[in-house]
This record gives structure tokens, C-alpha cells and sequence, in this order.
């Protein structure tokens, strides 16, 4: 890779998120190099700590990033919907790709095991939401050999893990991931609920994904293994990129329930244990995020640039395919 | 005000305005001369013992027994707050917009309330709710986490909607943490704030102690309230000291109806407040015959403090995962008490009840291993 031009890259966002995805790329990335470190705040850890890494980086905001002699290729946004719905206009004006981790959703939704190849020339992508990342790849593998009329992630959290701008804005995680259950996992309809747990040593990240699925799928048999298949793949995928993601048992299967509106169900629980790049290890929600993010922004710079990315995954074939 | 409510005891004549002096007014205002204010929450709480099954029917009846009884605010939503028809926490039979206009229909004066868990209801539910009616906003967060309250208290606000905020899991925050945490509901706009046993642990000064520092912290800014349950049986008994500390909104739901062992009993509530001289509003024999004639018929079963629920207040456990996990007893074939003590264990919150399935196949797992074990050994 040496002879390759490293695509150029600012971090706009020094808090938990910024920090943890500047040492992926730094540790990880062949094809970026984090060149900036951008907040608003001058008595920012995450801004000595860039600076200290080598960084450039300036309490400036995005005003100071835009006025330097070399443009980065493509920022990673990591701090509220509302400053990077105001910031998204002038990257795009600036040709810069913009890689947005807000729930801001100016861009496609992308969730990496799922839909990336679709998005690979989107001059601005969004990534959903943590549990957005951790749940729609399995409500897409259920999809993907059966309808799911209904989609419902429960996203349980380390109360450590949540900072200031999820708990000001706690209803844009709802209400982004329900939607990226319909658009991204393929579900009719989605719910989202995120909880906040306290407990100490801190729990893991914890997902559980409930399906609705037609009455065959309940019952042992060919349809039922073909889902179950399908989730393992899947589940497979992701561990490409986030090693600690994992099924906690396997998949349950219930049977209709008049109490459930006559829908029966599939229900997969997932965990999420982070790579501890930055954060420590429990905090799997911010990991699979800046996970999603380094390998996002990876393929948009090797597109970008004519470079060969790597390191690609597999395309995401209809996952039925191996019923 | 003892020797009149001896009186009025003895005499049966509650209905005797001159015997309650300041507390008539069926115009929906605050009353002059009542001592606190009674919350009735068998229509949201109650949801979680009737699987989430209420009827407009149902709902009607009970609005219409509550309001004639004088029980100013009457909280009707799924048991988990607006939203919470689901997977995790069952789904509503009646979509509960459509109860919230039947209350707000068949109340005269009482004002209709909304829960909200911010992480499962939104801003978008509470303007929903607004718009059919309902004027009082209780936001819920666990005891730790009040901020995610902020948003959802500007907007209830803005909506002019009166506002509660409710710190659930109280027992599992010391007193003073619990006051930092009032505070933020408070400097959100929450006019109110509940001390809420979510889990039926406080015992007496337990209680008392977390009622005392939230009007410590807030010094007259803002309201406290006692949100009771009965899984140790103290729910009133806690009301009461509540009350003593300085509290001036208590919850109850008729018959006990609610989660767990139940909610402390609007009907015990009101007599006992009474027979203390502490002025409710509430009409003692008018609420008598609403939790015997009103609700007790069509509840399938009664709260009542069995191993189970007794496990949830001895733990420390949210009181609406009991029929959850009486559910995955059944389906795991593990006892539900043993789920519950091991919740307790791990520290699960509110909300969480899909960690019950976790816990009943850990069990199961466990179980079996044991038994394998067992064979071997007898094979020796």
C-alpha cells in the first residue's frame, strides 16, 4: 500500500466517538490517514489528545477545517444532527465524502454487512444509530428469506457508555433506528427502544431483535433452518469488522400468540462486547459504530481514489439463496 | 379536622360538604383545602396485571367511578408509558389513543395523565396524547438517569401540560443521589417529582429519607410525590410517611391494581388518609364502591404478595417483569421466582424484560447440567 496516495481525513467531533474511531484508523485503516481533529471546545481531552497523536487540531470548528490549504478527502461527523445537518451542505460544496455518525440522516442510511455497495459513490452517508448497526443486519438476514411484517430491537446500554448528545436527544435514536429497521433491515414496520443501565461493572452492550414471521417459520423445518442459516451468516458478517459481536444463545422461535396479535415470532439476542480501541470494552454501542464507520469510510476513499480497498467483504447476496 | 373526620367516619357521610370544608368544587381546578393529592393509576399501572387487555368499556367505568369519587387525576396509558405496546412488554388490545379519548370523554373534572419512558415513547407521542386530551405529563427515567428527561419535559411544557417527573427504581439511588437527579427533572420544567418503588424495596424510613431529600434539594421550587407498591405490603404504609415527610401527590390504583404485588390501594389510601384528618378530596365510600363494584369484577386476578412478587420487593426487582416471567416459566419450565432473584442479582432496569428470556435459558441450562450431573453420579 506504501506507494498509494492515503486518502486525507478529518475527525469533526473530539468527544468518546471521535477518539475512539481516530485510533481505528490510526491503528487499523491502510487507506486513510486522520489528519484532523476539529471540535468547539478549546479545553477538549479528545483535542490535547489529538494533538498530542500528531493531529492537527483546532477548537475552531468547521469554519477553520474548510480554510486550510489541503482539504481533507472525507470527514467523519461525530457530533449532533443538528451541526451536521448545518455542516453537511458545506462538505458537499467542498467535494469532501462526508462519513455522518449523528442521527442526522442527511444521507443514505448504510450498515456495512448490508447495503454499502449501493452507496459506494454517496457523497454523504449516515450511519444510523448504534443499535441501528447492531440490529438491522439480522432483521435483513430474517427479511431476506421471509416477510417480516414487524421489526423490534430492544438496545440495552451501559449508562457509562451514553453521553451528553444521546441523552439530549434521546428520541432521535428511536425514531432513526425504527425507520432503518423498514429501510435497511426490510421489516414492514419497526420499533425501537433503547435502555440505560447503571449497574456496576458496567454491562455489556445487548441487543435483542424480535421478528414477526409467518407461522412456518415458527415451527422446526426447512423455512425455520433456512432463517436460522441465514442469521448465523449474517451474524458472521459483521464479525468481520466487530469481533465481539455475537449471538448470546441461539435464536428462540414462538409460536403465534393471540396476545402478540396473532404474530408469531423469532427472537435473537445479541452482544456486542467492544475492541476497547479507546473506550473500554463494555461500551460495544460505540465500538460497532466507529467499527461501521472505518470500514465505511475505507471503501468511499478506495472508490474515491481508484484504489483497490482491500479488504472488502463479500457482496451481500440474498441471504435466502443458501435455503 | 380529627374530630370531624371521627365524625364523618362514624356518621358513613362523606358526602356532607360541610363536613369537607374547601374540598367541593367539581370544576377540575386545585381544590383549597385538601392536604395532598391522590394520582389514580389503576388505567396505566393496572395494565401491566391485565396483560395490557383494558377495554374502552372497561376504561369508561372506571374514569366515570374515579371522577364521581373526586380523584382529581386519573393516569391512563399502556403500563409501560405511551409507546409501550410491543414484543417486549405486550401489546395493547385497544390502542391506547383511543382509551386516552375515552377518559378524557367520560371525566367531568379529573384531568387525564400520561406516562412517558423516554428511550421507548417520544415527543411524538406526547403531542399525540396532547391532542386527544390528556394534560398531565409524567415522564419516567430510572433513578440514575434524569437527563434523558430534558427534551421531553421542554415539550410537555410548551404543550402547557401540567408535569410530573417520576425516578423510578428509587431504592436503587441513595437519598442524596436521588435529590441531584429531582433536580434535573426540576430545572427541565418537572413541576413535581415522584419517588417511585418500582420495585416495592422501600421499607418505611427508606421511603421516607428519599421523599425528605427531594424537598430538601428543591426548597418549595417543585412538589413531591410517593409512588407505592405492595410487594413487602408496605405500599400505604409508606404513602403515609410520605405524606408525614412532606409529600403532597401519592399514586394508587384501585384494588391494588398493578404491577407485581400491586399498587398501594387507592381505597386504602383514602380511608387511612381520612381517618388521619388528612384531606384527600376523595369520596371514601364513592371509591369503595368503585374498586368492589367497578373494578374487582373484571380483573382476572387479584395482586397479591406471592413468593414471586415478594421475591421482586426482597430483590429489588421492577415490579412489571412478573408475568413476564411467569411467562418464561412456562415456556422454559424454570420457576418464575428464581428468574426474578437472579434480575435482582444482575441489576436489571425498568424496560428490560427481555433479559428474562437471558435468564430463564441460563436457568434451564443450568438445570440440566445439574441433573446430568446428578445421573452420573447415581450411575456409580
Amino acid at each position: 500500500m506504501s506507494e498509494q496516495r492515503r486518502g486525507v481525513a478529518a475527525i469533526v467531533g473530539s468527544g468518546n466517538i471521535g477518539s475512539d474511531l481516530m485510533f481505528k484508523l490510526m491503528r487499523r485503516s491502510e487507506l486513510i490517514e486522520p489528519r484532523f481533529m476539529v471540535g468547539v471546545d478549546p479545553a477538549s481531552d479528545g483535542l490535547a489528545r489529538a494533538s498530542r497523536l500528531g493531529l492537527e487540531a483546532s477548537a475552531e470548528g468547521v469554519d477553520w477545517l474548510l480554510s486550510q490549504p489541503v482539504l481533507p478527502d472525507i470527514v467523519f461527523e461525530a457530533t449532533s444532527a443538528r451541526a451536521h445537518a448545518a455542516n453537511a451542505p458545506r462538505y458537499a460544496e467542498a467535494g469532501i465524502i462526508a462519513v455522518d455518525l449523528t442521527p442526522a440522516a442527511v444521507g443514505p442510511f448504510v450498515c456495512p454487512p448490508v447495503n454499502l455497495e449501493f452507496n459506494l459513490a454517496a457523497p454523504n452517508v449516515n450511519l444510523i444509530t448504534c443499535g441501528g448497526q447492531a440490529t438491522t443486519p439480522i432483521v435483513h438476514a430474517v427479511s431476506s428469506v421471509v416477510p417480516v411484517e414487524y421489526a423490534e430491537i430492544v438496545a440495552s446500554i451501559s449508562s457509562r457508555s451514553a453521553g451528553p448528545g444521546t441523552r439530549a436527544n434521546i428520541d432521535e435514536f428511536t425514531e432513526t433506528t425504527a425507520t432503518a429497521l423498514q429501510v435497511v433491515g426490510g421489516a414492514r414496520r419497526g420499533k425501537a427502544i433503547i435502555i440505560l443501565n447503571p449497574v456496576e461493572p458496567p454491562l455489556m452492550m445487548r441487543n435483542t431483535v424480535f421478528c414477526a414471521i409467518p407461522a412456518e417459520a415458527a415451527e422446526p423445518g426447512p423455512v425455520q433452518d433456512a432463517v436460522l442459516a441465514s442469521i448465523h451468516a449474517m451474524v458472521a458478517r459483521v464479525q468481520e469488522y466487530v469481533p465481539g459481536y455475537r449471538l448470546r444463545t441461539e435464536p428462540q422461535f414462538d409460536t403465534a400468540r393471540e396476545l402478540w396479535h396473532g404474530m408469531a415470532r423469532v427472537t435473537v439476542p445479541i452482544e456486542v462486547k467492544g475492541r476497547g480501541d479507546y473506550l473500554p470494552d463494555y461500551a460495544g454501542n460505540l465500538d460497532i459504530i466507529t467499527a461501521a464507520a472505518a470500514r465505511v469510510g475505507d471503501l468511499l476513499v478506495a472508490h474515491k481514489l481508484g484504489q483497490d480497498p482491500g479488504w472488502v467483504a463479500e457482496p451481500a447476496a440474498p441471504i435466502g439463496a443458501n435455503a | 379536622m380529627t374530630t370531624t373526620n371521627t365524625a364523618n367516619t362514624a356518621n358513613g357521610n362523606n358526602n356532607d360538604a360541610s363536613l369537607r370544608e374547601g374540598t367541593p368544587a367539581a370544576d377540575g381546578t386545585a381544590r383549597a383545602g385538601r392536604d395532598l393529592r391522590i394520582t389514580d393509576s389503576t388505567l396505566r399501572d393496572g395494565s401491566h396485571a391485565m396483560s395490557h387487555q383494558f377495554t374502552e368499556e372497561q376504561v369508561r367505568a372506571v374514569v366515570h367511578a374515579l371522577d364521581g369519587a373526586g380523584v382529581e387525576v386519573i393516569e391512563v396509558t399502556h403500563g409501560d408509558g405511551l409507546g409501550g405496546s410491543s414484543f417486549n412488554y405486550g401489546f395493547s388490545k385497544v390502542d391506547e389513543f383511543d382509551l386516552i379519548s375515552a377518559a378524557v370523554d367520560e371525566a367531568t373534572q379529573a384531568k387525564i395523565a400520561v406516562l412517558l419512558l423516554p428511550g421507548l415513547g417520544t415527543v411524538h407521542d406526547l403531542n399525540k396524547a396532547h391532542e386527544r386530551g390528556a394534560t398531565v405529563a409524567r415522564i419516567a427515567t430510572h433513578c440514575t438517569e434524569a437527563d434523558v428527561s430534558v427534551q421531553h419535559f421542554a415539550a410537555a411544557r410548551d404543550l402547557g401540560m401540567e408535569t410530573v417527573g417520576f425516578l423510578m427504581l428509587s431504592h436503587r439511588a441513595s437519598p442524596a443521589e436521588l435529590a441531584r437527579q429531582g433536580r434535573i427533572m426540576v430545572d427541565a420544567g418537572a413541576q413535581c417529582v415522584y419517588v417511585v418503588d418500582s420495585a416495592g424495596a422501600l421499607v418505611l424510613t427508606d421511603a421516607q429519607a428519599r421523599v425528605q431529600a427531594l424537598l430538601d434539594e428543591f426548597a418549595g421550587t417543585a412538589q413531591v410525590g410517593f409512588h407505592g407498591h405492595q410487594n413487602l405490603s408496605l405500599g400505604v404504609a409508606n404513602s403515609v410517611l410520605a405524606y408525614q415527610a412532606g409529600a403532597t401527590q401519592i399514586d394508587g390504583a384501585l384494588c391494588a391494581l398493578g404491577a407485581g404485588a400491586g399498587n398501594s390501594p387507592t381505597e386504602v389510601l383514602t380511608a387511612t388518609f381520612d381517618r388521619m384528618g388528612i384531606r384527600t378530596g376523595v369520596d371514601v365510600p364513592a371509591v369503595l364502591a368503585a374498586a368492589e363494584e367497578v373494578v374487582r369484577p373484571f380483573i382476572p386476578r387479584l395482586p397479591w404478595t406471592d413468593r414471586s412478587s415478594i421475591t421482586q420487593g426482597y430483590a429489588g426487582v421492577y415490579s412489571s417483569f412478573l408475568l413476564h416471567a411467569e411467562r418464561a416459566s412456562q415456556r422454559y419450565g424454570v420457576p418464575a421466582h428464581a428468574i426474578l432473584q437472579r434480575v435482582g442479582e444482575h441489576g436489571y432496569v425498568g424496560g428490560q424484560e427481555d433479559m428474562i428470556i437471558d435468564i430463564a435459558l441460563a436457568l434451564a441450562e443450568e438445570r440440566a447440567a445439574s441433573d446430568a450431573l446428578y445421573e452420573t453420579a447415581g450411575a456409580h
